[in-house]
């Protein structure tokens, strides 16, 4: 059994060393790379600023935050190398700074609630009256009768935003919304309060909430990403002109297995990159 | 040495504290568009108003130091002779063991325990003012009771031949004698427990729902300063967000500067 284990060991180590360490790239680089724009972006342009950053210690990479407005500003004007947005380019900016655009994830949001509301479809205008306070009892939507305990998440939160994006609108949100930090943090409410509703980034849908259905469309990974799912958008990374050095090593790197790794652990899905 | 090191421990702090009011004032001029005062939040409307949160972490801070002072007091009577011995060790052992647990472990525990009692006993969601200010003077309790005890230990220790010789029975002995006489540390004992009660942005966080409005009864989800600031890390720099938060900073300090104050004019007063 133990000769097994070793030679499993040994070809499972050999496996391993065939394959190329997408990392190797930033083996012979230095410098400093500035990225700055969309908050929802942050999770994962830390995650893989960090790996590249223990793996050569020579390179620098600050991240920070700001919002899409910011990241095109930044970037058009050569102060960040990568300028994050949470929508497509507008035609003025890309003849304005000569960006150069790159779509790497779906972030969709899915609304939830307990798994034993027998409310699962909603249409996006009671969701709007939901949220807005002018529906406050699950009877008015076919379910049992009780209050709706209404949660959200902070400002300046990615899934908020696309939330209030392409959901909600511009209307005024209900005082009485209760506001919770993080993803975890709502799945934790919602799963323990029969009467909830809140939202989620659609990687974190499981067991413990159920996702409810917009106008029939079913909150999944698939969906989201085929685009059955209207709830979702992508997130970009941006550059002035085409990228080099560094700033396309760091692109690359978001768009190889460890970058797609790094994405689904933030609760998006990878896009494979698009020529 | 001694002298120098304190000096410089005094400059920083000093240095701490002028950077966090003068930030707070600029932030008070520059965003006086934006109503930093007024009772709306709406970064969409431009309106920045942090009453409410004021509102909320007076209540909180209020409510839940009158609760905790007097389970304090009643732990310090436990520890000073009003409870068998072997019941004020217990209570001793159990007091110390509260200071070793991180705040986060008790805000763990009550989202998963108090917060669906609470939402099942007495409706709402359970993230609320009430729950909130249940587990910060259950927090707040150790601190304060070990403030006072030491205060009424060494008291009766120095009253109490007297006492007895008086023909005073224990009980008579500390609520006549002792607890009158320690005055100074109960009111100290109150300051730091409101100070701490007005600062902890964890447990608020967690507990008390955030909602941004006025509370008015003990189930209503409350936003409070800290809970605020923690919860609205603003990423640009000159926002109206970003005032708020400078503003809220500066308020909160400027809260326990003067509960200190008072408590000092007070303490002195009592002495005399």
């Amino acid at each position: 059994m133990k000769k097994f284990l070793f030679a499993l060991l040994f070809v499972s180590l050999l496996a391993g060393s065939g394959i190329a360490n997408p990392l190797d790239a930033f083996k012979d680089l230095e410098g400093t790379l500035d990225i700055a724009g969309g908050t929802a972006h942050i999770p994962v342009m830390t995650q893989a600023a960090q790996d590249i950053m223990t793996f050569n210690p020579k390179i620098r990479i600050t991240v920070a935050g700001g919002g899409s407005g910011v990241g095109v500003k930044q970037v058009g004007e050569g102060l960040a190398g990568i300028g994050n947005t949470g929508r497509p380019l507008k035609e003025s900016e890309i003849e304005k700074y000569g960006l150069k655009t790159f779509p790497f994830a779906i972030d969709g949001v899915a609304l939830a609630v307990h798994p034993d509301n027998p409310v699962k479809a909603l249409t996006k205008d009671q969701v709007v009256k939901i949220y807005s306070g002018k529906i406050t009892d699950w009877k008015d939507l076919g379910g049992n009768s009780g209050t709706i305990n209404l949660y959200g998440r902070e400002d300046g939160s990615g899934t908020r935003e696309t939330f209030t994006d392409k959901l909600f609108g511009k209307g005024e949100l209900s005082p009485s919304v209760n506001v919770v930090n993080s993803n975890g943090a709502m799945k934790t409410a919602i799963a323990q309060d029969k009467r909830a509703i809140g939202y989620v980034g659609i990687g974190h849908l499981d067991n413990s909430i159920a996702g409810v259905a917009i106008d029939g469309h079913v909150p999944s990974q698939e969906n989201a990403a085929s685009g059955e799912y209207p709830v979702v958008r992508n997130l970009f990374m941006n550059t002035k002109g085409e990228p080099t050095g560094l700033t396309a090593a760091f692109i690359d790197y978001i768009f190889s297995e460890p970058g797609a790794k790094i994405i689904e652990k933030s609760g998006y899905i990878p896009l494979p990159k698009s020529k | 040495m001694l002298r120098f090191s304190a000096l410089l421990i005094s400059a920083i702090l000093g240095t701490v504290i002028a950077f966090i009011i003068i930030s707070g004032i600029e932030a008070f001029i520059k965003g006086s568009g934006l109503s930093l005062f007024g009772d709306v939040w709406n970064p969409n409307a431009g309106r920045f108003g942090i009453l409410m949160m004021i509102q909320c972490s007076v209540l909180l801070a209020v409510s839940s130091l009158f609760t905790g002072w007097f389970l304090s007091l009643g732990c310090c009577c436990i520890l000073n002779g009003l409870a068998p011995k072997f019941i004020a060790n217990l209570l001793m052992g159990i007091l110390t063991l509260m200071t070793a647990i991180p705040t986060v472990v008790y805000g763990f525990a009550a989202v998963f325990l108090l917060v669906p009692l609470i939402r099942d006993a007495l409706g709402g969601t359970g993230f609320c003012w009430l729950t909130a200010s249940m587990i910060l003077s259950l927090q707040g309790i150790p601190t304060m009771t070990f403030i006072m005890n030491s205060a009424v230990r060494s008291l009766s220790s120095e009253t109490k031949i007297t006492a007895t010789a008086l023909g005073m029975t224990p009980i008579q002995h500390l609520s006549r004698v002792v607890l009158p006489l320690s005055s100074k540390a109960m009111i100290s004992a109150a300051i730091l427990g409101l100070g701490r009660a007005i600062g902890d942005a964890l447990l608020p966080t967690m507990l008390a729902g955030n909602a941004i409005r006025f509370a008015k009864f003990p189930l209503d989800s409350m936003r409070t300063l800290t809970a605020h600031i923690s919860l609205v890390l603003s990423s640009d720099i000159g926002g109206g967000e970003h005032f708020s938060l400078l503003l809220s900073g500066a308020l909160l300090l400027t809260f326990c500067a003067v509960i200190s104050f008072i408590s000092r004019r007070f303490g002195r007063k009592i002495n005399l």
